[in-house]
């Protein structure tokens, strides 16, 4: 392959006590590509990508990014790099409007005499801009987001993930919580995504979405790989074997 | 994407925040309309000089109270302790100028003890890991509280610097001469002031900002890499500070720091922050709704004084305007969720 893997990662393992929750896990993604991550509860799923993310360092394993090896300390270490998540509950400040969401932690701001404030109109231009280009549609930019709908609160948490130059966006169960219609939007975004260059790991239970959607379907069982299958053409029985068979 | 045309055309401004605004325009009306009365009532006393500026001034301590006390309800939490660290700084200051010191050392003592006392509130709340900002500034409010009997043998301290009388009881004459002079007193200056800035800081600032956030979803504050620990403490020392300024103004305008001023004053901030529109469970308030709050109590103390109504139904009615605040919001906050 020329160019190299977005993230690769090499023989994870995790122990918590005499727990092993991850067993030399191999996990890659490449460009553009999404992949599925699916598995049992406690299968190893979220471990994994916390140790993606920074939140938990490995007891064995690399983790390259883009061709070089990297170390996270923290969760701001990995954002740095591009990599994001749109947690499950999706962290939006639901008092807030959709433009002080996408920046929150971010903001652009302007001098004015000894302050620093807010530079409301550049923000809510660049939020205009990127939820275009996503093809996001809300009913308005300056409703708190707890007066949208589940779907739209979704686009927006994952518009915030990818809204400062994203090159990995982990989605933990972005379809869990919707209705079919939205559900589908959700993904129509995650394609938009994918064709934008960026890579996404879709975590998911609800298989039928991620055989849809995903280049790539991991399957983790018990703190290991039980396989990985093609997102196309695969059968989702051969997926929930993997997911519920006893390891080969 | 589709958004409307007028938020198309001016950034920034939007129907949502001017329908915002409107909304809050009922606790101006509120206020129109008990000005309205009191005149119709009481035409001799109420809209005079002395009158309109007497009730200015007694509500500066309270308000300066209240705005400290929102920057705190914003993140969902609660000062206790404002009265006592009030009480607190008041007899600091007399202690400092009766010691000699300058007015504007024994001055910036009485704010710099305010703030660190909130300081101490805030890093028992995030350090000590206490369970709710209630049972810190419980304890605030108690220790505070002897700390001042302590210090002032438990008796009034009378007679302080003239600046500071200054503060607390003096008018500024505006446009002195003309048929448009103006008495207006300088703790209200003060006031305005600062509710100015305090509505800029919670508005314009990211920090402000991330303290609407914290209090909305402290979650989504913490996975935006916002230091929530120290966003807390600089709320808890900033609503001190606030605090020891009002210890400030009441001093000046009785010229006296007693023991037991500010008795029961956090719970005046706390319904001036309700009445204004502000959320318990946090992220939901504005500097100027506040405000307003805080008038709507001076107003209602003052009217009910003028028409020789007892302190004790005077408290009846704070008690019923709370109420009724309360349950307004919850009506709109009902009848926003019906809409589509």
């Amino acid at each position: 392959m020329s160019e190299p893997a977005r993230v690769e990662m090499r023989g994870i393992t995790k122990r918590f006590g005499p727990v092993v929750a991850l067993q030399s896990v191999d996990f890659s993604v490449q460009p553009g590509e999404v992949v599925g991550l699916v598995g049992d509860n406690g299968a190893g799923k979220s471990t994994l990508m916390k140790i993606l993310t920074g939140v938990y360092r490995p007891d064995g394993g690399e983790i390259w990014f883009e061709g070089r090896r990297v170390h996270f300390a923290s969760p701001l270490d990995s954002r740095r790099l591009g990599i994001e998540m749109v947690y499950q509950d999706l962290g939006l400040a639901e008092n807030l409007d959709t433009v002080a969401n996408l920046f929150l932690g971010r903001e652009l701001t302007r001098r004015v005499g000894l302050w620093r404030l807010l530079d409301e109109p550049a923000m809510e231009r660049r939020a205009l801009e990127h939820l275009e280009g996503l093809r996001v549609e809300l009913p308005s930019l300056r409703l708190a987001v707890e007066r949208l709908s589940g779907g739209q609160r979704q686009a927006v948490a994952i518009a915030r993930a990818t809204a400062f130059a994203a090159k990995l966006v982990i989605m933990d169960e972005p379809t869990a919580s919707l209705a079919v219609a939205e559900a589908g939007k959700v993904l129509e975004l995650i394609r938009r995504l994918r064709s934008q260059g960026v890579s996404v790991v879709l975590i998911s239970h609800r298989l039928q979405d991620v055989l849809e959607v995903a280049d790539r379907v991991a399957v983790l069982n018990r703190g290991r790989v039980a396989g990985v299958l093609p997102g196309h053409g695969t059968r989702l029985e051969d997926v929930v074997a993997l997911i519920v068979g006893g390891l080969a | 994407m589709r958004v409307e045309a007028a938020e198309r055309a001016a950034p920034g401004v939007g129907w949502d925040r001017l329908r915002a605004a409107l909304a809050r325009m009922d606790l101006l009306l509120v206020v129109l309309l008990m000005m309205a009365v009191l005149t119709a009532l009481q035409p001799q006393f109420f809209l005079t000089r002395e009158n309109l500026t007497n009730v200015a001034r007694q509500i500066a301590s309270n308000a300066v109270l209240a705005l400290g006390q929102l920057l705190v309800v914003v993140t969902a939490g609660i000062d206790l302790s404002v009265g006592s660290v009030m009480g607190l700084c008041m007899t600091i200051l007399a202690l400092a100028t009766k010691a000699g010191w300058p007015a504007l050392a024994s001055l910036a003592a009485a704010v710099a003890l305010g703030a660190a006392v909130g300081a101490a509130n805030g890093l028992a709340l995030t350090r000590l890991h206490l369970p709710h900002p209630f049972i810190a500034t419980l304890a605030t409010l108690n220790v505070a509280r002897g700390a001042t009997y302590l210090l002032s043998g438990g008796v009034p301290i009378s007679g302080l610097s003239p600046e500071v009388r200054w503060l607390g009881s003096a008018d500024l004459l505006l446009f002195p001469g003309t048929p448009l002079e103006t008495a207006i007193p300088v703790s209200f200056l003060v006031v305005i002031g600062l509710y100015l800035t305090g509505a800029v800081f919670l508005r314009r600032t990211p920090t402000g900002r991330h303290l609407y956030a914290l209090g909305g979803n402290p979650r989504a504050a913490q996975y935006a890499g916002i230091h929530t620990a120290r966003m807390l403490v600089l709320v808890y020392a900033l609503c001190g500070t606030l605090a020891g300024v009002a210890g400030v103004l009441l001093a000046g305008r009785v010229n006296s720091a007693y023991p037991t001023a500010g008795i029961g004053a956090e719970l005046d901030s706390i319904a001036a922050v309700i009445i204004g529109g502000a959320s318990f469970f946090g992220g939901r308030g504005s500097a100027g709704g506040v405000f307003l709050g805080a008038v709507i109590m001076g107003l209602l103390r003052n009217g009910l004084n003028l028409m020789n109504v007892s302190v004790f139904w005077q408290q009846v009615f704070i008690g019923l305007i709370i109420l009724l605040a309360v349950y307004v919001d919850v009506l709109r906050r009902r009848a926003a969720q019906v809409e589509p």
